[in-house]
């Protein structure tokens, strides 16, 4: 069985982009394509987690930033990740200009939207990587 | 004049489970809710890749840690860059003294686990009542 694709979101905390990076990667996990995807706590593997290490050195990464400063593509590198496509919301939003997404806690409907549009993405980035795996 | 210091509420990301998801509502409703005022934050993952002015942010701010679970990534991160936390949660501990289970869904939680986010929010929030009024 092949190895599930590592989605890695920085689920920031201050702006909704944080908030859509984490909603995007959840739909593609729990949802969209679930058992082809996973996902691990960024926190866990920057504290140097062994497992989570290891994790992300064997599997094909993908990285979803909420915002310019891309915590996962650079906390996932630095740790040794394989890191093989990376999405930032910004680009999604930049798409998608109607949106304006606004709440953190509880995604209001413009970050509901942009978030399945990421995460449509994603799931179409994790089939072409499965697919490459053949 | 007293100027109270903001309190710091640093959450763990918690990608992997419920609890995560539900020690980040918490914080979030503590920062937009019920202490906008008293309290800022910082994105964990941020805060671990971050330098000096990152890390200085515990230093600046007496801080709480929320941890989804017993791996107690922010209390552990806070505790290493910066200064130990003031006061530490642990959520998972906390909701099954509460005899409550973890939500179902990471990314959706239903109203009872609204709820529990709230209990947990009321729960810091006293906490930075305490620790600004020590201050």
């Amino acid at each position: 069985m092949k190895k599930p694709v590592l989605v890695i979101p920085c689920s920031g905390i201050g702006k909704s982009f944080g908030s859509i990076s984490r909603d995007a990667t959840f739909r593609v996990c729990d949802d969209l394509r679930k058992g082809k995807s996973d996902t691990l706590c960024l926190s866990l593997l920057v504290m140097g987690d062994d497992e989570a290490k290891e994790r992300v050195s064997t599997s094909k990464c993908i990285t979803v930033d909420g915002c310019p400063l891309e915590c996962s593509l650079h906390n996932v590198k630095r740790s040794g990740g394989n890191v093989v496509a990376t999405f930032k919301v910004i680009d999604v939003l930049k798409e998608n200009r109607g949106f304006k997404p606004k709440k953190v806690t509880f995604l209001d409907d413009d970050g509901e939207n942009l978030s399945k549009i990421l995460a449509e993405k994603i799931a179409a980035k994790v089939d072409e990587l499965m697919e490459e795996s053949r | 004049m007293n100027i109270k210091p903001k309190v710091g509420v640093v959450s763990c990301s918690g990608e992997c489970c419920s609890l995560g998801t539900l020690s980040r509502v918490a914080t979030r409703l503590v920062l937009e809710e019920l202490r906008p005022d008293q309290t800022v934050t910082i994105c964990l993952p941020l805060f671990l890749a971050g330098e000096t002015e990152e890390h200085g942010f515990a230093k600046e701010h007496p801080t709480i840690a929320v941890d989804g679970c017993g791996k107690l990534c922010a209390k552990k991160a806070v505790t290493k860059y910066s200064k130990e936390p003031v006061y530490a949660v642990d959520v998972e501990a906390t909701i099954k003294e509460w005899k409550i289970s973890p939500p179902k869904d990471r990314r959706v939680l239903n109203a009872k686990d609204v709820k529990t986010a709230r209990r947990l929010a009321e729960q810091l929030a006293e906490r930075v009542d305490a620790i600004q009024e020590a201050a």
